[in-house]
């Protein structure tokens, strides 16, 4: 069965800021390949300059790689015109580290959920209300928030109004990009069971990007490490998380605070 | 050995512009022994940057010490002078906020902002002050210190940027120095290397600490002791590997298990839905009575609706704020 | 350094392109210099004819602005028709005067505005800093011609200034240090208008930005290291709210020529304001074009002046104009 993302040689170069003119260029992704089948999550883990923020721009078709192929459900998306991309977007969504800067301050949680419908032009009004307050009930945020605004939200009911935001328009794939990061643990561990409730419960794809091997461990399927550029290391996550080959995989796993669920048994870097 | 900081009975609050008045932290008692790492463990809301903040009087305007006392090499801080108290502030407790992206001035090199700590405090000459400042900068950056030395902020990385912060709190030797979530955004590599700076900066120079985090992980093999925080008071506190090996609070247990399982073991618990503590964060706002946590506890019982915990000894190092314990 | 020689590039277009709608403005406004002679039935046409053709005003537009541009070039800015002297000499004197309140005012104005707007920022809020904000704003609303004629009336009540000119009627026959007072008595009344003008404004400006500055991180940061509270308002939050105020710098010195029109008028100071006043009404061509010019020179010179100084003051315009 053909996997639901796969990418293939992906190249994305960008004018090293030392000179527009010369041929300096500073390779964010220096060919990358991967695929996610669908209904798995792939994380992909690295430090930060290591081009995954820039490779799921990519995916999401928010920028356009320098070369390289990208396929959606077969699609090469290089081959289609504009009109057939506008129908490819809203099947692949973010969702992004910082709700605060995600999220429009002004607007109240009901119009941050209804944007993508008004922004795609679909359903009538009162349908956009009742589809926003459903997906707020899917995420669990409690109808009485409904009119509040994001400061006046918890981190944990920012996240979840970001996600209820990317399922509004029905997507195959969502790219999670540091989702979890920036939140307290017991509340990561809550978005955490909400995003394997929502993949189980509407098959949906996950490109989990992090750095916490933890969390990542835990919600992939498979996992791929991504180091200056390029995927060094890529298999099942048990198999990369039990037997790391490359250096980065390995710095990054000793790196990575473990702390292990149970109490009684205490692993320290 | 007298401690070297007591705080007492402290009460923060702060006053929101609609006049309601939401309580910070209530009854905190803690001491800190010279050349001891203190972990504070809390989440959002918990009060753990009210504490630091609070400690040198650096509350926002909304922000009210109602009573207690925080003791410091025997002098009361919130009732020090002005004068005393900003020389106690860089000079004997160096503070390390959140956001090194914000927490450095973005036009002035890093030996000036570092400079400018020294100068505040020692009578040297610039020439003088000009070389403890290398030699500072050197103590943090193993490498490179000349260039970081002449460099501006937004030229450097989150880690660099990190170790700025960390080499202007102890530029004038301090006794004491609170970091606020010192790792909060850096990489895994960055954090340890962050977090072994702090262990090296400690033994080589005697320093007490007060280390501020979220993430349980981070002050396991680091912190001597660990506070937990919850809604602004103290739910247990204990030697560094009773409260990780057997936290003794429902809230600490239940928050040790929300942690994803190691995962070279325990294959089946890959994709399981991870523990969470039940319920909403606490709105301080609306205060109940009785146990903060109480709404959320496994082990909840009739009293501990109507009738606040107060601190029960479970062994002589170790107290817990929790009915399961009270005599 | 590229960047700053773009902006210079920048400048020197800028200054062409307004010196050519300034010379199309003034020369295809209906009426020239000599319309009030035609009207005139002692004066033949013919000799208005002929003074036209004396003139060049009967030459098409881009010949007479090519010559005009030539004239510039080497530092002649024409003929006025009014005074019947090349027009160089008298923008130079006049400019002159100009310069003498308005860098005085603008120094003067900076000088106060600066400390004061610290001052206020420092206790937003607080009830020293509503009535300085109570003050400015009210001075503000306060058209400059009524502060001018304000001032006016205050000489002319209590006689301690004088009302009007440079220098008094026989300037000439006194010592020096009586020169320099006589100067200072006439030079008091328009500074004092042009300060009252501006300085709210910039105390405003000043105020705002260092009471953004003051909530940032940083600055809790440096209070918590022990930084001395003047080091702290002037070292830290003045630098960092510098930028916008460095631009209004520009500006301030950009409008060096301009700005002090309506004062001077009031206060018959004998500066540039009333000379292109006068000139226009005349439509003596020369005068308007080369006043304009003048002015639109340090227009551009205050914005290039801004430039360089942002470029030194703030090192991140630096890393974006020229990474290393």
């Amino acid at each position: 069965m053909q996997p639901l993302l796969k990418v293939e040689n992906l190249v994305k170069l960008y004018a090293a800021r030392r000179s527009a003119r010369s041929k300096d260029k500073l390779a964010a992704l220096d060919g990358v390949s991967l695929s996610i089948p669908s209904g798995e999550t792939l994380a992909l883990v690295g430090e930060s300059g290591s081009g995954k923020s820039t490779l799921a721009l990519c995916i999401a078709c928010l920028e356009t790689p320098t070369s390289g192929s990208l396929s959606f459900e077969g699609l090469d998306v290089a081959t289609l015109d504009e009109n057939q991309l506008r129908l490819i977007r809203p099947q692949i969504q973010l969702v992004f580290q910082d709700p605060v800067s995600s999220l429009n301050s002004r607007w109240t949680a009901l119009d941050i959920v209804s944007e993508p419908f008004l922004v795609q032009r679909r359903f009538t009004k009162p349908d956009r209300a009742v589809r926003a307050l459903q997906l707020l009930d899917r995420v669990a945020i409690p109808r009485r928030l409904a009119g509040r605004r994001p400061d006046e939200l918890s981190g944990g009911q920012k996240q979840r109004l970001a996600i209820a935001r990317a399922l509004a328009l029905e997507p195959k794939l969502i790219i999670l990009d540091e989702a979890l990061s920036a939140l307290d643990c017991s509340v990561q561990a809550q978005i955490s069971n909400l995003l394997l409730e929502l993949q189980s419960s509407l098959g949906l794809t996950y490109l989990f990007i992090t750095h916490d091997f933890a969390m990542a461990a835990h919600l992939a399927d498979q996992i791929a490490v991504m180091d200056r550029g390029r995927i060094v290391e890529s298999g099942p996550a048990e198999k990369v998380l039990s037997a790391p080959r490359h250096e980065a995989t390995r710095s990054l796993l000793a790196a990575t605070a473990r702390f292990v669920g149970s109490p009684s048994v205490l692993v320290t870097a | 050995m007298t401690p070297l900081l007591e705080v007492k009975n402290l009460h923060i609050s702060y006053c929101a512009r609609t006049g309601e008045v939401c309580p910070a932290l209530t009854g905190v008692n803690f001491d800190l022994a010279p050349g001891e790492i203190l972990g504070v463990l809390g989440e959002s809301g918990s009060g753990k940057s009210t504490l630091a903040a609070a400690l040198l009087r650096l509350l926002p305007s909304n922000g009210k010490i109602q009573k207690g006392s925080v003791l410091f090499e025997g002098k009361n801080l919130l009732q020090a002078s002005r004068q005393d108290l900003r020389k106690i502030r860089g000079g004997r407790i160096g503070l390390i906020f959140q956001e090194p992206s914000s927490s450095l001035h973005p036009t002035l090199q890093v030996c000036q902002q570092v400079s400018d700590v020294l100068a505040a405090h020692v009578s040297l000459d610039r020439r003088a002050i000009s070389d403890k400042t290398s030699q500072i900068l050197a103590s943090v950056f193993p490498a490179e210190a000349e260039r970081i030395s002449r460099s501006y902020p937004h030229e450097l990385s989150g880690g660099q940027r990190q170790r700025v912060l960390i080499a202007q709190a102890i530029a004038c030797g301090p006794s004491l120095v609170v970091a606020d979530e010192p790792t909060a955004s850096l990489d895994p590599t960055t954090q340890q290397e962050i977090l072994q700076l702090f262990r090296t900066l400690q033994q080589n120079l005697g320093l007490a600490m007060i280390l501020i985090t979220h993430n349980p992980a981070l002050l396991a093999g680091l912190a001597d002791r660990i506070l937990v925080l919850y809604a602004g008071r103290i739910a247990e506190i204990g030697p560094a590997a009773q409260v990780l090996y057997s936290p003794q609070h429902p809230y600490t247990a239940a928050l040790l298990r929300c942690l994803p399982s190691h995962f070279a073991e325990a294959q089946n618990a890959r994709k399981a839905k991870l523990h969470v503590i039940q319920g909403d964060p606490p709105d301080l706002s609306s205060r109940e009575n009785g146990c903060q946590f109480e709404p959320r506890c496994t082990e909840r019982m009739e009293v501990c609706k109507s009738v606040e915990p107060s601190a029960a000894a479970v062994n002589e190092l170790h107290e817990v704020s929790c009915f399961k314990f009270a005599g | 350094m590229r960047y700053l020689l773009r902006r210079a590039l920048h400048a020197v277009f800028l200054l062409f392109g307004a010196s050519l709608l300034t010379f199309l403005f003034s020369a295809l406004t209906p009426g020239n210099y000599f319309d009030e002679m035609r009207l005139n039935p002692q004066i033949s046409p013919e000799t208005v004819a002929a003074l036209h053709a004396q003139y060049q005003l009967d030459r098409p537009l881009p010949v007479r602005y090519a010559h005009w541009l030539n004239a510039v070039a080497h530092g002649e800015l024409g003929f006025s028709f009014a005074y019947n002297s090349p027009v160089a000499p008298l923008l130079w004197v006049r400019a002159r005067n100009t310069l003498l309140l308005t860098v005085t005012a603008t120094l003067l104005a900076w000088f106060i505005a600066l400390p004061l707007g610290v001052w206020s920022a420092a206790r937003f809020g607080r009830a020293p800093d509503r009535v300085l904000s109570w003050t400015t704003a009210t001075l503000l609303v306060v058209p400059d011609l009524v502060l001018a004629l304000g001032l006016l009336i205050l000489a002319v009540r209590t006689g301690w200034f004088p009302t009007g000119g440079l220098v008094s009627v026989g300037f000439d026959e006194l010592s020096p240090f009586h020169k320099l007072r006589d100067l200072a008595s006439h030079m008091t009344l328009p500074v004092a208008a042009l300060v009252l003008a501006t300085l709210p404004m910039l105390v405003r400006h000043v105020r705002a930005s260092v009471a953004e500055v003051l909530d940032a991180p940083y600055l809790r940061a440096a209070r918590s290291h022990g930084i001395p509270r003047r080091k702290l308002l002037y070292g830290y939050a003045l630098r960092a709210a510098a930028n916008p105020l460095i631009s209004l710098f520009g500006f301030s010195v950009g409008a060096l020529l301009s700005g002090s029109l309506l004062v001077e008028v009031v206060m018959s100071w004998p500066g540039l304001g009333p000379l292109l006043l006068e000139s226009i009404l005349a439509r003596d061509l020369y005068v308007v074009i080369g006043g304009v010019l003048l002015s639109m020179i340090f227009l551009v010179a205050g914005n290039l002046f801004a430039d360089v100084l942002l470029y030194w003051a703030d090192p991140r315009i630096r890393t974006v104009a020229s990474p290393k």
